[in-house]
């Protein structure tokens, strides 16, 4: 395997311009002649599939849920990022370039980030054309806020359903073309194997998810959109959904998987309240502009009331930690701190399985210094969905916050192209390791998402499409094409015939998603990945002999969907932990504790500046690292501090 | 199947048809009701007014063919979404909650074909079959001394109140007319036009029953 | 933060697929806190049975968050349950008392036929949007996105339009099973923006058509669906609606074609 990422050379902001103009073209009349897959109906995979129907090609799209309306691109609340300027504060295509580049702690690819800076533009005014409706101002322009301490105002919104809105403008596009007859829609289906023919994607296999049947779809091409997989932590912020099966399938037919050690945790969720949780809600971080975070001085304090401790005894940690930034430190700092506290046994809140995880945030000085209205008018309806879901009101009682992972940076190994290392294999979005580094800044996301749906994909797949001019065709009667769905159907057989069924996949799922929260969370260790890396496959081995799905295959069946899926997280939770071992070096969202310096990430940049990107050997402990090597000409590598 | 669609294909334009000949209905009720005041001033009034009528058969007989057209139109309309309605709910709920119908809204499938039965008395009686021809005054009062007849009436135009309660309201949402400013006046004056005709026609049977209005 | 536990009686309508006739399962929930979410009550009870060997309660869900619209179901006869403004999946286990008995159903429509147990399909409401709900706009062709201002105030009313979730909640509750609230909020959304105009007169003929093709009820403004709606989503755009559309087919110029299927 060779990881060629077929970058442009020259000036960084020339790039994209140039790789267009010495990139192949399909011609209109001719597009009509491919068939490509788009896996995935988010603003990626949306996105994609709409402009690729609209420029004429043949279009399969899949989704897992009813409507491609609901992938978990519409959960996004605070907004996406553009480099327009629009308030003359001094934002620039480089500014955003170089901020994303330093956030993601200099381990992106400078070409990759500065494209995506430049089609922010593009995709704030395509979603207005869509009809978004974005906040605007009294004289009807289009209105902006500072967000996860940016230094300027470039983050668009829309309420706080800034990922609905952009999500349905894309699903929109994607209906017209559905009418059209240029889509063909796919709902409740999901990939469960990827075709290879000849080293090139040909296709995938899927399995209907009302009536169980397993088919095979042929295509010129594949594109996977299909998020990221943070549920391997069973607690996520994650839909219930969510999952890494379709790149997991792909990287076990020769797509290398990108540090998937990447992973991001938010600090302001609300934390778990029982065993029985499933699943985390976030709130948004700007709830940290005004509450004040702490816990109790005194483990003996943990279990009283927050109101009868008095403000000697209370530890506001991270002003006391950070006087320069107080509660407003970034997302990792201020997510470790919280470990930390509550590792010494000063978290507070209900005990579940034996631990206090929870912080307080207070509002209490905020609502004596600018009173009642005033939060309520910033916060309220986030106070509104806290005492929806915990039945306390944070208007009288601090809220009890604590982190909780909600975006992957690691993903399919993806070039400048988006092509993974399976020739015709292209993953967009989430799906792919490649804008964000080792940390994502807030409100980048949908930005990255809507880049490579509407922008980047539609003109690499021509580019493809027009190098390999003409397929041979590929019958479902190949030996590939057979093998594949053979693979699948052994593999569900397997799962509903387990040797001593005993527990639903869930049961395994929240055991996996302990070790890999406690292990390769917040805060790693050799110690601890190792010790993840020997209680993995034995719990793997005990999942495929105990787990229990009942009823039948061939109908549909939640629990054998579940039950594919956590299998796949176990491998894909072992390459994780492999990962962040070998990453000896603590980096953006991965922080290694014997890499550190006064509590501070230390970087390695003479041995570690590079992408990890793994290959399936048909062993799960035993991947091949490939490394692509790093280089920053533009954005010179420096050390973060917020001391 | 493809075809040419028009408005009142849709159910929006069967709504729209209900609305507009549910309001030439009610505007005919206030003019109905109006006139019938002249029983407060006696039978040569009554009676003046009915001789006034028949005196403009042009009048008269455009505002039958009118209403028969209205009536006819709301009837159809009423029918065919009640028929359509009946078939998207498929299967019934076991265990089926309000939360905002309010009690004329929930009836008015069965305060409409009341009405139409009590319509087709209240002409039968006053228009067609008369007791006393020419003699209006009379056939009301005499009507209105049983108590029979005159419950008939007072439940008629109970239904009737009911009725128009929720068409005016309705009309107004389904004409379009639904704007945050003016929406409490849209309710205020559903009630103050069928608390004006629902009223007053009431008080003919009880003026009657309580001996106020006499031969 | 009291802690209580609950004990459950739950009748759970129970249907192996389209073409069987369904009937009502009684099971007992066991020890349910309050802090749960009724879909967690209902994780818990599936795994119980899946454990016990037998078949679990099929519903949809995904987001758990209150903005996804997958999931959905009748609780004691109020679409989405007891509590105003909130998803199945947001609602908690403490607005329910120990002993009570919870039936329930899936949404029942003709337009969405159900699937299993407590899942229904709703791919009429995707072919509503297909028929015109969207601004065609080709990818790459915008033109720069200050160009044309929008008043501050439409674009707070579209976006009011634009919470719409498509649950399927105001289907479910209305007594005539009609999508009116859906279909008119996408049509408010659209028709509200400058962006929207070009296609207004269409769009509003065409999802129409296609919403009484689906088989779904009129609307008589009983107001159950706003009522239902866990985003609030406002009575008034059905109004709207009946304007644009009657505009659209006075002014049109040809009539539309009918869209059954």
């Amino acid at each position: 395997m060779e990881l060629r990422s077929n970058e442009p050379t020259g000036p960084i902001e020339h790039r994209w311009e140039k790789h267009k103009e010495s990139s192949k073209l399909v011609a209109p009349a001719n597009r009509r002649r491919y068939n490509i897959i788009v896996v995935g109906s988010g603003l990626a995979g949306g996105a994609a599939a709409a402009s690729l129907g609209e420029m004429g090609y043949n279009v399969k799209c899949f989704c897992y849920q009813d409507s491609p309306r609901r992938a978990h691109s519409i959960a996004a609340q605070g907004g996406i990022n553009a480099a327009k300027d629009y308030q003359n504060d001094g934002d620039s295509v480089y500014r955003l370039f170089y901020d994303t580049v330093k956030g993601g702690d200099f381990r992106s690819r400078e070409s990759n980030v500065y494209r995506l800076a430049q089609l922010s533009v593009n995709i704030i005014d395509q979603a207005v054309a869509q009809g978004v409706p974005f906040a605007r101002e009294y004289g009807g322009l289009l209105a902006n806020r500072s967000f996860g301490g940016a230094q300027v105002s470039r983050t668009f919104y829309a309420r706080g359903q800034t990922g609905q809105q952009l999500l349905l403008g894309a699903y929109q596009a994607l209906s017209r073309q559905i009418d059209a007859g240029t889509v063909e829609m796919h709902t409740r289906t999901e990939m469960l194997d990827l075709i290879v023919h000849e080293g090139r994607a040909r296709g995938i296999v899927t399995r209907c998810m009302k009536s169980g049947k397993v088919s095979a779809h042929i295509a010129d091409m594949v594109v996977l959109c299909t998020g990221g997989y943070s549920n391997v932590f069973y607690l996520s912020t994650n839909a219930k959904g969510c999952n890494v099966t379709a790149t997991w399938r792909a990287h076990r037919q020769g797509a290398a998987f990108a540090n998937p050690c990447y992973t991001q945790i938010h600090p302001t969720c609300i934390p778990q309240a029982g065993s029985y949780q499933s699943k985390l809600t976030l709130m948004s971080e700007s709830l940290r502009n005004d509450g004040r975070v702490w816990v109790p001085r005194k483990k003996e304090d943990v279990t009283k009331r927050p109101e009868d401790i008095p403000e000697a005894d209370r530890f506001y940690y991270l002003e006391e930690r950070y006087p320069a930034f107080g509660n407003l430190v970034p997302r990792d700092v201020a997510s470790r701190n919280a470990l930390y506290v509550t590792n010494d046994g000063l978290g507070i809140g209900p005990e579940v399985d034996g631990e206090r995880r929870a912080v307080y945030l207070d509002f209490a000085d905020a609502i004596n210094r600018l009173g009642e209205s005033t939060i309520r008018e910033r916060y309220g309806n986030l106070f509104e969905m806290y005492e929806r879901i915990t039945g306390d009101s944070p208007y009288k009682t601090p809220m009890r916050i604590y982190p909780a992972t909600h975006y992957t940076m690691g993903g399919l190994w993806v070039d400048y192209n988006l092509e993974t290392t399976v020739q015709g294999l292209f993953a967009g979005g989430e799906a792919n390791f490649s804008d964000h580094g080792a940390n994502r800044l807030g409100a980048s996301a949908l930005m990255q998402g809507l880049a490579d749906g509407y922008f980047v994909l539609p003109f690499t797949v021509g580019n493809y499409l027009g190098e390999v001019r003409t397929l041979p065709p590929l019958s479902e009667d190949h030996p590939d094409v057979k093998q594949a769905i053979a693979r699948v159907e052994e593999r569900i057989r397997k799962l509903m015939n387990a040797p001593d069924p005993k527990h639903a996949p869930e049961h395994f799922h929240r055991l996996l998603g302990k070790i890999i929260w406690n292990k390769c969370g917040m805060s790693r260790n050799k110690e601890g990945l190792e010790e993840a890396l020997r209680e993995i496959p034995k719990l793997r081995d005990q999942f495929w002999r105990e787990v229990k799905i009942t009823g039948s295959g061939e109908t549909l069946n939640q629990t054998l969907e579940r039950a594919g899926r956590v299998a796949d997280f176990f491998e894909l939770g072992e390459l994780m932990c492999l990962d962040a071992l070998k990453r000896e070096e603590s980096c953006g969202g991965h922080f290694r504790e014997e890499y550190e310096e006064n509590g501070e990430a230390l970087r390695d940049d003479e041995h570690f500046k590079y992408v990890a990107a793994w290959e399936w050997t048909g062993n799960p402990a035993e991947p091949r690292l490939h490394k692509e090597p790093l280089s920053f000409e533009y954005v010179k590598p420096s050390k973060r501090s917020y001391k | 199947m493809q075809r040419a669609l028009t408005l009142h294909q849709t159910t929006v334009g069967k709504k729209l048809i209900m609305a507009l000949s549910g309001l030439i209905i009610v505007g005919f009720a206030i003019g109905h009701f109006l006139g019938n005041l002249n029983l407060y001033r006696g039978a040569e009034a009554m009676d003046g007014y009915a001789e006034f009528l028949k005196g403009l058969p042009p009048l008269l007989w455009g505002t039958r063919l009118l209403l028969l057209f209205a009536f006819g139109a709301h009837i159809a309309s009423a029918f065919s979404l009640w028929n359509r309605n009946r078939k998207a709910r498929g299967s019934r709920y076991k265990v089926h909650k309000d939360l905002a119908t309010d009690y004329a809204a929930r009836t008015m499938y069965w305060s409409g074909p009341i009405l139409l039965l009590f319509i087709v008395y209240h002409l039968l009686h006053f228009t067609i079959l008369p007791a006393h021809p020419g003699e209006v005054y009379r056939n009301v009062v005499e009507g209105f001394q049983n108590p029979l007849i005159a419950g008939v009436y007072i439940a008629g135009n109970l239904a009737l109140g009911f009725h128009i309660f929720h068409g005016i309201y309705s009309a107004f949402q389904t004409v379009g007319a639904n704007h945050p400013r003016y929406n409490d006046y849209r309710r205020d004056l559903a009630i103050a036009i069928c608390a004006v005709i629902t009223i007053g026609n009431l008080s003919f049977p009880i003026a009657v029953l309580a001996g106020f209005i006499t031969l | 933060m009291s802690d209580q536990l609950l004990n459950l009686t739950l009748h759970v309508w129970r249907q192996n697929g389209p073409n069987d006739a369904g009937r009502f399962e009684t099971h007992q929930a066991k020890d349910i806190t309050t802090h749960m979410s009724f879909l967690e009550m209902l994780d818990v009870i599936n795994e119980e049975l899946i454990e016990k060997g037998e078949l679990p309660i099929s519903f949809d869900h995904d987001c758990r968050e209150g903005i996804c619209g997958s999931c959905g179901m009748v609780i004691n006869g109020v679409a989405h349950g007891p509590q105003k403004l909130t998803t199945a999946c947001q609602l908690h286990m403490r607005q329910f008392k120990d002993g009570d008995e919870i039936w329930l159903e899936p949404w029942r429509a003709s337009g969405f036929p159900i699937i299993k147990d407590l899942i229904v399909d709703r791919s009429a409401f995707e072919r509503i949007i297909q028929a015109g709900g969207y601004i065609s706009i080709r990818t790459g062709s915008a033109p720069e996105a200050n160009e044309l201002p929008v008043p501050k105030k439409d674009a707070d009313s579209a976006m009011d339009a634009a919470e719409c979730i498509g649950c399927g909640a105001c289907v479910a509750a209305c007594p005539n099973a009609s999508a009116s609230l859906f279909t008119a909020a996408k049509i408010s959304h659209l028709s509200l923006l400058p962006q929207g105009q070009a296609e207004r007169q269409d769009r509003a003929r065409k999802m129409v058509a296609q919403m009484d093709a689906e088989g779904f009820g009129g609307c008589t403004n009983h107001g159950e669906c706003e009522a239902a709606c866990p985003k609030g989503v406002s009575l008034r755009w059905i109004a709207r609606m009946n304007r644009e559309l009657v505009r659209s087919m006075v002014r049109a110029e040809a009539p539309i074609e009918s869209r059954d299927r």
